[in-house]
């Protein structure tokens, strides 16, 4: 090293000595408004001395060479070039870009030129963000990038999103791969304020990540502090409270009572109510559970670097309530971070970034039969939350009321939990430039995660007979969790140019992905004072009342993926694009007789817009054609799926005490391996007038073959349904998705009023193709009790489509039921009243043979409209988005005959003509709760996800306290829904690629109000 | 000097690259999982072979669906539950509209077959090793997979069958349905081998014995009207004397009467562990004592339930009087409650009776779900009923109609406490006695259906009840689809 240093030094002084030095120094501005601009990259040309503007744009460049010449670079603005020929202090006004085309975008291990990009490449950055106020990064994605759909599981604010680019591929995991400054990590944890870009990559530019990169690949890249600038404090805070978008209308206690009434006498049985006179609206179970809930955020970041060394420190604390239960289904997160960036020499950059975040979450039972929002939409109006006494009132047990339907209010109040997550993440890489065309690149990033969590089962009874009642011991239930991965990175990139016209890039490389996960578990019994306050194993000290095992543990298969990669970057007189991309994988999650894959694939472009004939001052100032086609894999399946393990259960009695024996676990697939996916892509990207307009199109056809599918159903005699067993996984499918992306931004900065419109359009076809299992489908989900899966993954159908009986209206009278083929077989004989089912294959009898295909899951078009203005000190931002074409299935009725019901049936049918479209309300025996499109729904939204309204201060005012900027806004988040649906959340799925359109009643996305204030000194 | 520091760099380089390169062995990429056990390097030891054993046995318990439904199929009980829709796979089979898709069905057909699939797993590997004791455990197998291959048969009539292999994914596809004589073959051996190689006497409570694998090869020839082999297996279990009836009728079903003399073989049940609708195959408790329980009773003695398999008025008429059976076998709760103090809920198709000998008691731990967790084991074969397919073998065989009347009045002594109840009848009017009397004494334990359906009485005693078709349930939708065309579906469905 020692000696290395002096060669550089030596270099240097006889430069230095052979020629005479210059310094300039000044200002940069933005050309239009006289704003100075912090963090303009200056560089000397074709050297890698670079400096920035501090704060108050301003530079001093020293030891300068006369001749040589300065780049001032920064994103959105026109480069401009200062040659230097002597010592001087200017003004540089920078016009801001027409064009964005040299910004650098991440793709992959390395990163190129936006006007060079070959594949299907969107861009989110940090303003989209900041504009969004997203709580977790990937809300950024929705409705801001074509094809990229972002599904929320539930609205509770702790829930998961699930990321869905360019449909459903599959029917295991379709989220993408996700990787924060190279290393495999996620999004859900970080501080959307630590976030300078997202990257998604939708085609076959994602070959790179071979078999992780199927479902496309999402990069993330943290902020980074600039050299030569002064410290930067930045503050953001918001305040605000939230409310429920829906309430769904149910039954008021006199509808109810008269319905019930109704439903009683048409079973041919006594009327439960003999008056209905005083029970007037009665209780609104919703108005009662849902509740206003606080939001409250704050995030600081410092950030700068001197000459070699770049630094940014940030904390966030975000603390959330939810709408339901407040605190109890809440959540809070704290960040804190550090980044570090330093030149160890000429030749040799490090580049430190870690992560710290705190996550706790508490959550309530939702989204199935027995949840809070179930019970609160199935609990009868006429009875009163508490009674005279205060204390909760109790849903009877009698027949009728469900076992399961308990005061929602009561659930709330009784439940306890707790989850604690510590995670530690980041990543430190190494760059060394052997020689100007050859770099190598080493990088460590790892991930750490530790959790708590904690719950209590006090002793409660909600009313005889009800599941939830715990009447025997309270319990405290404890686990902690711990899992931990790490990406390491080496590669090398080698560009050459032969011949003037001829460049090559060449980056070969490899990756080894580890990951590894364990985890205790431990039940304390009789919990003192049957109290929260106490529910902890050290002083739930009582034995439980039968020798049963309070703790548990386990270790995960380490996961290990050692890959090879490598691609050839190639372009002809910088018009025309070439590249080729290698990938060999190996996956611990492959099974032996497929342990090796390999990934190939080619991207091509045309700049049409550079050719001579073109003329780029036209209407058309930027014109490329673009088209991919590769395969990738996607191998997100249980690690010891090939594996005959005996992890059955086999516990029996013998003397009267359990018996341990042993028990084969899932059934065994040793040909097991990943999915592929032949992804095809062809698009352009243009500009147009000026620049102000552009566009971007593209059209897909990608297919996934072998799909690895889970437990797929496979007979009873191979003893799958045996205690601990299950069905195996098997690559037995096809699904195909195509389509079209439309792009257009419209960016006018020349007036005062500065507007930016964007829109996108994306078409989703989806098809199943090959299911190669026995029965030709997969199902899942459940639809009320006892009734087959709704959903299935069938040949010809979209995945996830709905399965059921079809209606043909309602039978009016006798004669009617007489002349349709009886329905007895679907478990009664149908009555006037009651819902007439299609004899879809026509053969004379109506049964389960006549189940055919009434809805989907998957949307038509998903759209995103954008707009933000700026006029003097007012900023107004507007994000929508909308969803086309989805179904939903309406699961959230319990169709017990006292529980409550949705008020759509006060349309009921109660006579000849009376109604063709909701059936009679009867207590007996009918065949009108099957599953049949009468649960169907049209799902299709559109919602305003974000309305903002910003002002910042004059900055000849605040520049007198010391601020650079104070912003100040209000914002209401996922402002308005248009639907048509019924249900809580049109937009809600729970991410299962076959049953995601089943609706158990979800907990709603909250509305947030908030005002919040952004301060930069 | 620079290129050699390069060569370094590059040495560098090419070590960590190595480092990846390595890290692709299989060694490392396949690392074993942790504390766990591969299926196809089992049976080392005896040990391995008694834990496999249990596995096997642990499917027994899921049986308590067989027992349930069987029950609700004849004419003894009705559905009930709480409403027409609840568990309509339930409610279908009670009147008789049954059809492919029934997801209880389905259950009883993936059960007992898993039960089928542990069983042979152990036959598969039963010549790896040697060691004292191995013919016992292999005979307890052998029983196991002809009691899950016996029920098989009787619910849904021809199934595959492979001789001591598990079945592969690959067999629905090519394995045929075998002819009944062929199940029938394949059970009878397994049995002869247990009844060869069987203690008597068991060395646990609740595991097989020689007289257990006698009384189901005695069943299983009655099925199929072999009266000689019947009464030839079951007088041998009744000279070898090692059951007896229990004096007193009401306490067999009682806790305390829990494996006692007359039980010649019993499913084992315990509260001592949770369980959950999720999962009710993985209960250790019978299941199907809380579904018979009383609905939202409140009062001394039982404990609440989902008041399914409740016996009907006739059922209560079917005993004569003076017959002490009846109090014990159905629980009139008009007359319990109002005497004891209690209330309780009417739910589907309320009939005012319970099925008392397998309905939820005080007593027990209660582990949650406490109506899928009760401890009452499952008398699945008991000696009144050995005695009386003995009786029928000896009369319907025209083999000896004394001795047909000697085990049929023993039973019937014991019922009501003299002998003036005794029967004289002999040829066709003592078949009929005999075959009144499994109705009473076996009231609410399962086998009145099956009986119904082998004497040919089933289409005049079940409502509902079609000829020729309902005989046996429906294949699973399911499984003739997996199977591809090699399956047919039984006649009728």
């Amino acid at each position: 090293m020692k000696s290395k240093l002096l060669v550089i030094i030596f270099i240097l002084i006889s430069s230095i000595g052979f020629s005479q030095k210059h310094e300039i120094s000044g200002k940069v501005m933005d050309g239009s408004s006289g704003v100075p601009l912090p963090g303009v990259n200056i560089t000397v040309k074709n050297t890698s001395q670079t400096i920035a503007t501090d704060v108050d744009g301003k530079f001093k460049f020293s030891n300068l060479l006369k001749g040589s010449t300065l780049v001032f670079s920064y994103i959105g603005y026109q480069n401009f070039e200062l040659k230097v020929t002597q010592s001087q202090e200017i003004t540089v006004s920078l016009k801001e870009s027409k064009n964005s085309l040299d910004e650098i975008v991440v793709v992959g291990y390395g990163s190129v030129k936006k006007k060079n990009l070959t594949g299907s490449v969107s861009l989110v950055s940090s303003a989209t963000i900041e504009n969004l106020k997203p709580i977790k990064v990937e809300q950024a994605l929705q409705g801001t990038v074509a094809g990229v759909q972002v599904l929320a599981n539930s609205g509770a604010p702790s829930s998961k999103l699930d990321i869905r680019i360019r449909g459903i591929s599959s029917n295991g995991e379709n989220g993408p791969l996700v990787l924060v400054d190279g290393y495999q990590g996620n999004m859900e944890l970080l501080n959307p304020s630590d976030i300078e870009s997202i990257t998604v990559l939708k085609d076959a530019q994602a070959a790179v990540y071979g078999a992780v990169g199927a479902n496309g690949v999402v990069l993330v890249t943290t902020k980074q502090g600039k050299k030569n600038s002064k410290t930067k404090f930045t503050f953001n805070s918001y305040t605000g409270f939230q409310e429920t978008t829906k309430k769904i209308r149910v039954l008021d206690a006199t509808e109810y009572a008269l319905l019930l009434n109704e439903s009683y006498t048409n079973a041919g049985l006594a009327a439960p109510y003999s008056s209905v006179v005083g029970l007037g609206e009665g209780t609104n179970w919703q108005d009662e559970v849902f509740k206003l809930a606080p939001i409250i955020n704050n995030d600081l970041s410092v950030s700068g670097g001197s000459d070699k060394i770049t630094y940014t420190f940030s904390a966030s604390k975000i603390k959330q309530d939810g709408i339901v239960g407040l605190e109890k289904s809440g959540f809070d997160r704290g960040t804190a971070r550090i980044a570090i960036g330093a030149d160890l020499s000429e030749k040799l950059t490090i580049k430190t970034n870690l992560i710290y975040t705190d996550f706790n979450r508490q959550g309530l039972n939702e989204g199935g039969l027995g949840s809070v929002l179930f019970n609160a939409i199935n609990t009868p109006s006429v009875f009163k939350p508490y009674d005279a006494v205060g204390n909760f009132t109790q849903v009877p047990s009698t027949p009728g009321y469900g076992i399961e339907v308990i005061n929602p209010l009561a659930q709330i109040q009784n439940t306890y939990n707790r989850y604690n997550q510590e995670r530690l993440n980041g990543s430190i890489g190494l760059e060394y430039k052997l020689f100007d065309n050859l770099k190598l690149t080493s990088r460590y990033g790892f991930q750490r995660g530790n959790s708590v969590d904690k719950s209590f089962n006090p002793l409660i009874n909600y009313g005889d007979g009800k599941v939830f009642n715990n009447v025997t011991q309270s319990t405290v239930s404890q686990n902690t969790q711990k899992f931990s991965n790490y990406t390491f990175d080496l590669f090398a990139e080698y560009e050459k140019r032969i011949l003037e016209n001829h460049k090559f890039k060449l980056t070969i490389g490899g990756t080894l992905f580890e990951e590894n996960g364990e985890g205790l578990f431990a039940t304390g019994y009789d919990v003192p004072n049957n109290s929260w306050e106490f529910a902890d194993i050290a002083l739930a000290i009582g034995l439980p009342k039968e020798p049963v095992r309070t703790n548990g543990s386990y270790k995960s298969t380490p996961y290990k993926r050692p890959s090879f990669f490598g691609t050839i970057d190639y372009d002809y007189k910088k018009k025309y694009l070439l590249s080729y991309i290698f990938r060999r994988d190996q996956s611990s999650k492959f099974g032996p007789n497929n342990s090796v894959a390999y990934f190939n694939s080619v991207l091509t472009g045309w700049i049409i817009s550079d050719e001579d004939f073109f003329n780029k001052e036209g209407k058309i100032n930027f014109l490329k054609l673009r088209a991919s086609y590769g395969t990738l894999g996607n191998d997100a399946i249980s690690g010891d799926t090939f594996r005959s393990l005996l992890s059955g259960e086999g516990v029996y009695v013998f003397d009267n005490s359990l018996v341990s024996g042993v028990a084969l676990g899932t059934i065994t697939n040793p040909d097991v391996k990943w999915e592929s996916d032949t992804k095809l892509d062809i698009g352009f990207d243009a500009k147009l007038f000026n620049n102000k307009i552009e566009i971007t199109a593209d059209y897909y056809n990608n297919t996934r073959k072998d799909l690895l599918i889970r437990a797929t159903p496979v007979s009873g005699i191979n003893g799958g349904s045996a205690p601990g067993s299950g069905n195996p996984t098997v690559n037995a499918g096809t699904v195909k998705n195509k389509g079209f992306e439309f792009s257009i931004n419209y960016k006018n900065n020349d007036k005062k009023l500065k507007y930016n419109l964007g829109f996108n359009i994306a078409s989703l076809n989806n098809e199943v193709t090959e299911v190669k299992n026995s029965s030709g489908y997969i199902e899942s989900g459940a639809f009320s009790t006892g009734q087959p899966s709704p959903t299935r993954m069938q040949v010809g159908q979209p995945i996830g489509s709905f399965y059921g009986y079809q209606t043909d209206g309602i039978f009016q009278n006798q004669a009617e039921v007489n002349a349709h083929p009886s329905q007895l077989a679907l478990g009664a004989e149908a009555q006037p009243g009651d819902l007439r089912f299609k004899d879809v294959n026509g053969d004379g009898l109506i049964n389960a043979n006549d189940r055919t295909f009434i809805g989907k899951a998957i949307p038509d078009y998903t759209l995103g409209f954008n707009m933000t203005f700026n006029y003097g000190g007012f900023d107004f931002v507007a994000y929508s988005y909308a969803s086309i074409g989805n179904d939903m299935i309406r699961n959230y009725e319990r169709t017990e005959n006292k529980l409550n019901k949705l008020n759509y049936v006060l349309d009921r049918w109660t006579g000849e003509g009376t109604s063709t479209e909701v059936p009679r309300v009867t207590a007996g025996a009918s065949s009108n709760n099957l599953f049949s499109d009468y649960f169907v729904e049209d799902a299709s939204f559109f919602r305003i996800q974000n309305i903002q309204l910003g002002y910042s201060l004059p900055s000849t005012f605040i520049e007198k306290v010391g601020f650079s900027k104070v912003r100040l806004y209000a914002s209401v988040n996922n402002a308005l829904t248009l639907t048509k649906y019924r249900g809580f959340d049109p937009a809600a799925n729970s991410g299962d690629p076959i049953s995601g359109g089943i609706d158990y009643g979800y907990y709603p996305t909250p509305r947030i109000y908030m005002l919040g204030i952004n301060v930069n000194f | 000097m620079k290129m050699k520091r390069y060569n370094i760099k590059i040495s560098y380089f090419i070590m960590s690259l190595l480092l990846i390169i390595t890290s692709c062995s299989d060694e490392f990429v396949n690392e074993k999982p942790p504390y766990s056990i591969d299926s196809e390097s089992y049976f080392n030891n005896k040990q391995e072979y008694e834990n496999a054993l249990i596995g096997a046995y642990d499917m027994l318990q899921s049986s308590y669906l067989n027992v349930m439904l069987g029950e609700i199929a004849s004419d003894n009980t009705l559905s009930g539950g709480e409403s027409a829709t609840d568990f309509v796979g339930i409610q279908q089979v009670d009147e008789m509209i049954h059809t492919p898709i029934n997801s209880e069905l389905r259950n009883i057909w993936n059960w007992m077959f898993a039960g089928v699939y542990r069983a042979s797993y152990i036959l598969e590997f039963k010549d790896k090793i040697d060691f004292e004791g191995k013919n016992q455990i292999i005979a307890e197998a052998r029983f196991l997979k002809a009691y899950y291959n016996f029920e098989l048969v009787k619910w849904f009539g021809p199934i595959p069958i492979k001789v001591d292999k598990r079945f592969s994914v690959k067999d629905v596809e090519t394995l045929p349905r075998a002819p009944l004589t062929e199940v029938y073959a394949n059970i009878e051996s397994d049995l002869a081998f247990a009844i060869e190689n069987l203690n008597p006497i068991p060395s646990q409570k609740g595991r097989a014995t020689k007289g257990a694998a006698q009384a189901l090869l005695g069943k299983v020839y009655l099925f199929q009207n072999k009266y000689v082999n019947a009464s030839n297996v079951l007088q041998d279990l009744i000279d070898d004397a090692n059951y007896s009836l229990v004096t007193n009728y009401n306490t067999i079903f009682e806790n305390e009467g829990e494996n006692g003399l007359e039980s010649v073989f019993e499913v084992q049940y315990t509260d001592a562990e949770g369980a959950g609708f999720g999962c009710l195959q993985c209960s250790e408790g019978n299941v199907a004592v809380g579904f018979n329980g009383i609905r939202n009773y409140d009062g001394p003695l039982y404990d609440s339930g989902f008041s399914f398999n409740v016996p009907t008025q006739e059922t209560y008429n079917s005993f004569e009087a003076g017959d002490n059976r009846r109090d014990v076998a159905i629980l009139n709760i008009v007359s319990w409650s109002a005497s004891n103090n209690a209330t309780y809920g009417e739910g589907y198709k309320h009939t005012g009776f319970f099925n008392k000998k397998y309905i939820a008691r005080k007593g027990d731990s209660n582990i949650g779900d406490q109506n899928l967790t009760n401890p009452n084991n499952y008398r699945a074969i008991r000696y009144a009923d050995v005695l009386l397919m003995a009786a029928e073998a000896y009369n319907r065989g025209g083999i000896d109609d004394a001795k047909a009347r000697t085990y049929l009045n023993e039973v019937r002594r014991r019922a009501f406490g003299d002998t003036n109840h005794d029967i004289s009848a002999s040829g066709a009017a003592l078949t009929d006695f005999i075959w009144a009397e499994r109705r009473v004494e076996l009231m609410g334990e399962g086998h009145r259906f099956f009986d119904l359906v082998r004497t040919g009485k089933a289409a005049q005693a079940i409502n509902g009840f079609t000829p020729n078709k309902n005989e046996v349930f429906p294949i699973p939708f399911e499984e003739i689809q997996f199977s591809n065309g090699n399956w047919q579906q039984n006649t009728g469905y």
